[in-house]
């Protein structure tokens, strides 16, 4: 009976420690979620390109993360990239007005949207739009720029 | 029980094969209800086979095999599982399960096959090894008993079930004399005490001699002789004699099949 | 000329049979296991402890060495384009989708699957399973099974905690002796790992346990019952593991990606 128990015992800890294993590798690792909220509304903007923004992206006010994307959708009428996001409902008096912008966490990073406050006295609301965006920067796009410039300077 | 009939178990022109080597060709034997029967015979002529085929672990190429009145070979699984409850079987260094203690070795059946509480099952167990003369070591596991203990708690495992038939495979080997004499004595009690049918292969001619009813000696895939041991103790076929007095030379020979030693000698045999 | 055509096709008829025989097994196993684990819990519980429990030294030893190596690895990688915060996600990642599973499920079978291998083949050269047969015992439901589901339980568990001491591994070499800054080395883990990467080797270490256990108990069950039959067949354990679990690896990848 003796024997019985301390495998009993050896299985018990071993599963725990497993499933604790487990828990730590879901919950650490991924997500980098400080993104809490009780409740929240819902936003919608429009971009010609959102480069890889992808669902689960943070959405940063003056740096601090106050939302996240849900849904990324594409308008087959005007062709633009309709992205769809909730803000914690605790920030209510962001203005109407409020420019957001696709951006990029450091140089190789993943990317998120970025919300710059306007002056507007009629905040955003459940269902509003965000009529002032700026599109992702594709980075093939920004070098070709930059070399079509050069070559130009080149013939002045 | 059954049609009557004396016979419990009875071979009918039996016929197995291994690769392109018979084993048997053409057995016939019966085994009495409620006697000892010994099955003998020199290493290789398929004593253990013959077990393996009783008990449907293997299934003969042609003949049949009747337990009972039934032909074993015509039952599907589970009437198969029905009928193995009904044998008891000791392997030849009891087959016990390394990993249960010997308490629990004999307690393995009761606990797949019933729902007996764990007083009931304990009663039980300790009845049986009591049997053996191994109450004291219930809670031994198998790894620190010697042959003969661990032949003897096989055997209580056999019991555990009441089984019909007890078959005892080499029970004799490798034991000292003092374990080859409990055995001998339990199977004959077993036997007697509790209407069992018993079925022992072994060659040793001398312990089969105080314990069978019955013998049969098989060779050649047949039976070469059958009698009471001092009937074939006495038996005029030279077969029997080299066999039963342990003569080195005889029908099986010394020597195993070669070419003639003087041209091997000589290197004519490449 | 004949006679290579001949002995080919005999290996190949002999190959497909095995196979299948080995297919037919795996089906029985199945077939057995749900009444297994409802009505005989506790045998499968110690099953769990044989396979999981006993391994779980040898796997945390090696999962720290693993992600310490990783991280050092990294560091010298990565420093040379000023991004020593990647140590980590390069740990990390490559644990949790490839190492972590992999790694286990080849200490796996080294550990537990040549344990159950010979557990198994001794059992059956000294007439245990005959003997459980004549008792009217299914050896394949009441040996086979437990032994079979107690590694598929043990394995993503055990990778689990590879990958998580391959992470802390990790974390003492690039935070404690390479001084990487710990907020942003686990800030980058957290926003480059997606949780579909940690679901990844979670659906690897299932597949692996599936395949070692069976391998490990199949080898066990068709062992030639001697002692030399028994040893042959614990090294075919670990050989032909680490085989099917790499290639398994490689498809599994492949489909995911």
């Amino acid at each position: 009976m003796r024997q019985t128990r301390s495998v009993e015992i050896g299985t018990g800890l071993f599963v725990l420690l497993g499933m604790s294993a487990l828990f730590f590798l879901t919950t650490q690792t991924t997500g980098g979620d400080d993104f809490e909220a009780d409740s929240v509304f819902v936003v919608e903007a429009r971009f010609e390109n959102i480069g890889s923004l992808r669902e689960r992206a943070p959405v940063t006010m003056s740096g601090v993360t106050i939302g996240r994307v849900t849904g990324v959708n594409f308008d087959p009428l005007t062709l633009e990239a309709v992205v769809e996001f909730v803000i914690d409902a605790r920030y209510d008096q962001i203005p109407e007005d409020t420019d957001a912008s696709i951006l990029t966490s450091g140089i190789l990073g993943s990317q998120y949207v970025g919300l710059q406050a306007g002056g507007s006295d009629i905040y955003l609301e459940d269902g509003s739009e965000i009529l002032f965006t700026q599109s992702a920067i594709v980075l093939e796009n920004l070098i070709g720029k930059f070399l079509v410039n050069a070559g130009s300077k080149d013939e002045e | 029980m059954g049609d009557g009939s004396d016979n419990l178990i009875e071979i009918r022109n039996l016929k197995y094969s291994r690769g392109a080597r018979p084993i048997f060709d053409g057995l016939d034997l019966n085994i009495r209800r409620g006697e000892v029967t010994a099955i003998m015979g020199p290493s290789g002529t398929g004593k253990t086979t013959l077990l393996r085929l009783i008990t449907r672990q293997l299934i003969p190429q042609q003949g049949t095999i009747l337990v009972d009145g039934i032909d074993i070979s015509t039952l599907n699984t589970s009437h198969l599982y029905q009928l193995r409850r009904r044998f008891g079987m000791l392997f030849q260094n009891g087959a016990l399960l390394t990993d249960l203690s010997v308490f629990e070795n004999v307690a393995f059946p009761l606990r797949e096959h019933t729902n007996l509480s764990d007083r009931l099952i304990r009663h039980i167990v300790l009845t049986k090894l009591h049997a053996v003369g191994l109450r004291g070591a219930a809670g031994l596991m198998p790894a620190e008993l010697s042959g003969g203990m661990a032949r003897r708690v096989a055997l209580a495992r056999a019991m555990v079930m009441d089984p019909d038939i007890l078959i005892y495979d080499e029970p004799f080997v490798g034991l000292d004399p003092i374990s080859m004499g409990v055995i001998v004595r339990l199977v004959r009690r077993m036997n007697d005490a509790l209407g069992i049918t018993s079925i022992i292969v072994s060659h040793d001619v001398q312990e089969v001699a105080t314990v069978a009813d019955c013998s049969y000696l098989l060779s050649d895939g047949q039976v070469a002789a059958s009698g009471s041991p001092d009937e074939l103790s006495t038996a005029t076929s030279v077969l029997v004699r080299q066999f039963m007095h342990g003569m080195a030379d005889g029908p099986v020979a010394f020597h195993y099949d070669a070419p003639s030693y003087e041209e091997q000698l000589l290197g004519r045999d490449s | 000329m004949h006679r290579t055509a001949q002995d080919i096709y005999d290996s190949f008829v002999e190959f497909a049979r095995t196979f299948g025989a080995f297919q037919l097994f795996f089906l029985r196993l199945l077939r057995h296991s749900p009444s297994m684990l409802t009505s005989r819990f506790g045998v499968v519980v110690g099953q769990v402890y044989n396979a999981g429990a006993l391994s779980l030294v040898i796997v945390m030893v090696c999962g720290l060495f693993v992600g310490a190596v990783l991280a050092l690895q990294a560091y010298s990688n990565m420093s040379r384009f000023n991004a020593e915060d990647w140590t980590g996600v390069a740990a990390a990642l490559a644990l949790l989708k490839e190492l972590g599973p992999v790694m286990t499920a080849i200490l796996f079978a080294g550990r537990a699957g040549t344990a159950l291998t010979s557990e198994i083949g001794l059992m059956k050269a000294t007439d245990q399973l005959s003997a459980m047969e004549m008792m009217a015992v299914n050896p394949v439901r009441r040996v086979v099974v437990p032994r079979f589901l107690g590694g598929v339980i043990a394995m993503p568990l055990l990778a689990a905690v590879f990958s998580a001491v391959g992470l802390f591994g990790a974390h003492l070499v690039g935070v404690e002796l390479f001084q990487v800054d710990v907020g942003s080395f686990w800030q980058q883990i957290q926003l480059m790992v997606e949780p579909a990467d940690v679901r990844e080797g979670i659906y690897k270490s299932i597949v692996f346990g599936i395949a070692a256990s069976l391998i490990a108990v199949w080898e066990g069950y068709n062992t030639v019952p001697t002692a030399e039959g028994v040893g042959r067949a614990t090294t075919r354990t670990v050989v032909i593991t680490a085989i099917t679990v790499l290639v398994f690896d490689f498809m599994i990848t492949a489909v995911l990606i």
